[in-house]
């Protein structure tokens, strides 16, 4: 297991796409065993927020920092290694099984872990052998929840976990989170569903 | 290191699965390489003397095929989000995908490249140098390209952008490479062989960082 996170600590941040602000001045703060459901229009800076604690996207205004057992952490290549992510996209290749898939990113990420067992827990042993592309999207949202949960990463950032998911895909996603948090895991999610699994909301673009 | 292979174990195996893009780029290169030879005749002098330089343009050609899919088809699946997150630096992602794509094109390209000769008739004295000449300047196409393709990653059609970046980026290594084997077609001293390593070994030490610093702002 990677080492724990305290908390993430985002101060003052405010991001720019092209010359549109998406938001400025913004603070928050979320605790292990937290989960915190982030809310919003289209286009009102969820993913962008996501991408900025991500990494990906360059903050040039505020802070984003990790409260770790090891110290903090204001670097964000350095942040990366406690980031699972579950993207817009599932990050499958259609011409490899889930399996294959997992078994790639298991040995990208150098984690041990039961893929048969992961498989299992989101209902996709069936289908398990079968090319990616040959799947539905809401059963490749579950390999890549998998993934997710296979990454054994504590900063769980997840852009629309919810979406192409039925009922009971839903449910395996609040149960993940469930464990998630249990285990001292904090995680972020973009959504515009209700996410049962949430201890706190917070609204972009709300002013 | 296991990450590397991981990785590049990934890569070899989706070019060479179904409708991968190793049998088409060597494909490619056999059916460009046929070609030649029925447009210019059948003047087998003539056809001996040009054969590196087809052989060598065929090659790159058929590298620039596969290129332009090397980082777009992680991006466009979310891996590439993926890959930038995990234990493995972009630069060592960026190798180990550059090794991939040489040993599915390059290295494919240079072990049929003989067979080809002999379409060409060339002089049995030329096709070590032929050999060796792809052998050493072929991981420079895939390296520069490489860096290409990370740089239009974000590009629409950048495949289209693709060869304009990398062919000049490449033509030494064409100039070297059909050089060495008309060398030793007239039997003089191969120095183009050694001019052709020295640049093939700077693309592929520097073409690592290059590409992490081009998919770092595609990212964003």
């Amino acid at each position: 297991m990677p080492p724990h996170i305290q908390a993430l600590t985002v101060s003052g941040l405010a991001c720019r796409r092209g010359h549109r602000v998406l938001f400025r001045e913004l603070s928050f703060a979320v605790r292990a065993g937290e989960v915190l459901a982030l809310e919003g229009a289209n286009g009102a800076g969820k993913t962008s927020l996501l991408r900025q604690i991500a990494g990906f996207l360059a903050v040039e205004m505020g802070g984003i920092a990790i409260t770790s057992d090891t110290g903090d952490i204001a670097d964000a290549e350095e942040r990366g290694a406690f980031i699972g992510w579950l993207g817009h996209h599932d990050g499958l290749k259609p011409q490899m099984s889930p399996r294959e898939n997992l078994a790639f990113y298991t040995g990208l990420y150098g984690t041990a872990g039961d893929i048969d067992a992961a498989l299992g827990e989101v209902g996709l042993s069936r289908a398990a052998d079968l090319p990616a592309q040959y799947l539905s999207a809401g059963q490749r949202r579950r390999a890549a929840l998998a993934r997710l949960i296979l990454s054994h990463r504590s900063l769980w950032l997840m852009d629309e976990p919810l979406a192409a998911l039925d009922a009971e895909g839903k449910a395996l996603v609040n149960a993940a989170l469930e464990a998630h948090r249990a285990n001292g895991g904090i995680a972020i999610a973009a959504t515009h569903e209700k996410l049962d699994a949430a201890t706190a909301t917070m609204r972009l673009g709300a002013a | 290191m296991n990450a590397f292979m991981a990785l590049l174990a990934r890569d070899l195996r989706l070019a060479t699965r179904g409708g991968g893009s190793a049998l088409l780029a060597l494909a490619f290169f056999a059916s460009v390489a046929s070609l030649v030879p029925l447009g210019v005749g059948a003047d087998l002098k003539l056809l001996g003397r040009i054969a590196g330089g087809v052989l060598w343009v065929a090659a790159v050609l058929a590298s620039l095929l596969s290129l332009d899919r090397l980082f777009q088809a992680d991006l466009e699946d979310g891996s590439l989000d993926l890959i930038a997150l995990s234990p493995v630096s972009l630069e060592m992602a960026a190798a180990a995908k550059i090794a991939a794509h040489w040993l599915t094109t390059g290295l494919a390209l240079t072990l049929v490249a003989p067979l080809l000769g002999l379409m060409f008739n060339i002089p049995e004295s030329a096709y070590g140098a032929l050999v060796a000449s792809l052998l050493i300047g072929t991981p420079a196409l895939s390296a520069a390209g490489a860096i290409g393709a990370a740089l239009t990653l974000s590009v629409r059609r950048g495949g289209l952008i693709l060869p304009l970046i990398v062919l000049p980026l490449v033509s030494p290594v064409v100039i070297f490479g059909a050089g060495a084997v008309i060398a030793a077609i007239d039997g003089m001293a191969n120095g183009a062989l050694w001019l052709l390593a020295a640049f093939s070994l700077g693309f592929v030490l520097l073409a690592p960082f290059a590409v992490a610093a081009a998919v770092r702002l595609n990212l964003q």
